[in-house]
């Protein structure tokens, strides 16, 4: 009761120095702002990339030349001296993991390609490849209508297409595209299947896809300068452990590697994609939490200082207040809740622009929107931590003014 | 002119002083403000306490408003002893036995002047409908019925001393300490604050003001003087 009174007096002098109370407040906002916009942009990204990283099924394993996520300039360097992964090499690695699994996909992509048929043609972005029958589940999609790859179209290098959905509307609105001649970049190849809509993935669509036997791809765009994917899936979850260290021995053997050497491949899976995701994430996130407390710290400093003017000139008001019998306790909480009060009004404010401007960034980069509970908690705490800390000295300077001379004070 | 004024029975004894020495230390020179002050005051007295500046009269209010304790000596309010009170019951104290009233009123300036009469009040745990109830009741009292809601900037300075006189009688306190009421008042304003104080007295309240007016101190029905720290001369006001 007399505590509502109190915080009803705290307010409502924050009320009266309006000017003075935000600018002290902005300070704690930038502070928070800063991380909580990072951490709602991170936690963002982190999300889209844990329910949308698909490209790979969880018990999959993939060797390719170079890593899906580059980080600085050392790492292209690295992998540009690397030899690609042949066919040949390839079909040697198959060939080594008969009897452990044969679940393993053969890919290589040629990006910004176009589709066409009849009058009609699809935008110049789809994702145009070569691969074997064992796309389909180590890379998890599914066929819509027609059929998946034999073995014969591997073999043979049949000119034979299976496409994505957003490829089926443009081209097919009105038709089944299943028997039909579409061409790709000039080659013409027949509609076999069609794969079930996935949506998109970090603003890419997962749809405008085209997949022809590697084989085939080999033929019509040449081997040369292109690397090879593997993706080998393990039968179970218990026994993947066992199939990346087979995988990695074979593929060893495969590119003709000696014992004393280094892998010349990446080994990836959707958890050492995580991974690299959350190393850049981690740098950044910590790079923004040092910044939020330096600017936390700064401004928890001006509110001290404004307190402490604040205490100086309302001293009469301290020594009324004290001559009708308001006790230590009452004078200290009033300033302590008017210090909080500007910390978590500065907080609140910072949150709110943070995950406006996190989101928005998350927006930009196709990611899915997040309110991030734990960190706007974890803000709003802190504020109130630095409120409290940095207001206690002044409040507790005002809670021991002696009644006489602060009535005296003019 | 004392007989025209009604006498009434002594009542029950609120302030009882004895031998009060009260020392201050500046730089490396001790002020006796006050050097031995003996003092009764009973419940509806009206007192004035006088004396020449330096005499310990500011010395002596801010104890007996138990705002300062003494260095040495006996102070019981309602027979409580208030020279080993800590701050806070010194609070609890001034909130509940002591309306202070102020040569400069002392009134928040951001409030009006219902919410500064309810002041005392919140610090004293009242729920706010008694407050308000309280608070309403006494600014009628006072005259003030009609400015309840006005903040002290918008009040004359004679309607400013109510407020504050207000204030001061909204927790029923057992004395009023009132320091040179008037000092910022016009004459004639000065004369109706007077005659409040009088008609507050005629209810049963108990009153001391302080002053180094002897017009003033001529309302009051005993005068204590002080000089030098001790006290000249105490009698009823003939």
């Amino acid at each position: 009761m007399l505590f509502k009174e109190i915080i009803r007096m705290a307010l409502s002098s924050l009320g009266a120095h309006k000017l003075r109370s935000f600018l002290t407040m902005a300070g704690i906002t930038i502070g928070v702002f800063s991380v909580i916009g990072v951490m709602t942009a991170v936690s963002a990204l982190r999300e889209s990339i844990e329910t949308g990283l698909s490209f790979l099924g969880a018990s999959t394993v993939q060797f390719s030349k170079s890593s899906a996520i580059q980080r600085g300039g050392g790492d292209s360097a690295k992998y540009g001296k690397r030899k690609n992964i042949t066919l040949s090499q390839a079909q040697r690695y198959v060939k080594l993991m008969e009897g452990v699994t044969d679940d393993i996909s053969l890919k290589a992509f040629s990006q910004g390609s176009e589709a066409v048929y009849g009058g009609r043609k699809t935008t110049p972005d789809i994702n145009y490849g070569g691969s074997n029958e064992h796309f389909l589940s180590s890379n998890q999609y599914a066929i819509d209508i027609g059929r998946n790859f034999t073995q014969a179209d591997i073999e043979l290098a049949s000119p034979v297409v299976i496409i994505g959905q957003d490829i089926v509307s443009k081209l097919f609105p009105a038709e089944s595209p299943l028997g039909k001649v579409i061409k790709v970049k000039a080659h013409a190849y027949t509609v076999i299947g069609t794969f079930v809509g996935r949506g998109t993935s970090f603003g890419q669509s997962e749809d405008a896809i085209a997949m022809v036997p590697i084989t085939r791809f080999l033929n019509d765009n040449g081997a040369e300068g292109r690397s090879i994917s593997i993706a080998t899936g393990a039968p179970s979850q218990d026994t993947y452990m066992e199939i990346v260290d087979k995988g990695i021995t074979a593929m060893r053997i495969a590119r003709g590697l000696n014992a004393n050497q280094e892998n010349d491949f990446e080994v990836f899976s959707n958890d050492s994609l995580l991974d690299a995701f959350a190393k850049v994430a981690d740098a950044v996130s910590s790079g923004a939490f040092v910044i939020s407390a330096i600017a936390l710290l700064a401004a928890g400093v001006g509110i001290m200082n404004i307190m402490l003017v604040s205490v100086t000139e309302r001293t009469k008001e301290i020594g009324i207040r004290k001559s009708i019998g308001a006790r230590k306790v009452n004078i200290l909480s009033q300033f302590l809740i008017e210090s909080v009060a500007i910390s978590l009004a500065g907080g609140l404010a910072g949150i709110l622009l943070g995950v406006l401007a996190g989101d928005g960034l998350a927006m930009l980069l196709k990611a899915q929107i997040i309110f991030p509970w734990g960190w706007s908690i974890a803000g709003l705490v802190v504020c109130t931590a630095i409120g409290v800390g940095f207001g206690f000295y002044p409040a507790l300077k005002a809670a021991q003014l002696d009644p006489i001379e602060a009535l005296r004070y003019e | 002119m004392s007989t025209l004024r009604t006498t009434r029975p002594i009542g029950p004894l609120v302030i009882d002083i004895d031998g009060v020495v009260k020392l201050y230390q500046m730089g490396t020179e001790t002020i006796h403000a006050l050097r031995g002050i003996s003092l009764k005051i009973h419940r509806n007295e009206y007192l004035a306490i006088m004396g020449p500046s330096g005499s310990g009269k500011s010395t002596l209010m801010n104890m007996l408003g138990c705002l300062d304790t003494p260095t040495a000596g006996r102070y019981e309010f309602n027979g409580k002893n208030v020279a080993a009170m800590v701050d806070d019951e010194l609070a609890d104290i001034r909130n509940r036995e002591i309306g202070f009233v102020f040569q400069t009123f002392n009134l928040l300036p951001r409030s009006d002047a219902l919410r500064n009469v309810e002041l005392p009040l919140i610090y004293a745990g009242i729920p706010s409908d008694q407050r308000r109830e309280r608070a309403q009741q006494v600014l009628e009292e006072v005259g003030l019925g009609n400015r309840m809601h006005h903040k002290p900037n918008e009040l004359s300075g004679g309607q400013r001393q109510r407020v504050a006189i207000a204030r001061a009688l909204v927790n029923k306190p057992s004395i009023i300490l009132a320091d040179e009421p008037t000092g910022n008042l016009d004459s004639q304003t000065g004369i109706e604050i007077m005659a409040l104080f009088e008609e507050l007295y005629k209810l049963g309240n108990t009153i001391i003001v302080v002053t180094h007016e002897e017009d003033i101190a001529r309302h009051a029905r005993r005068v204590v003087r002080l000089r030098d720290g001790l006290i000249e001369s105490d009698g009823s006001v003939s």
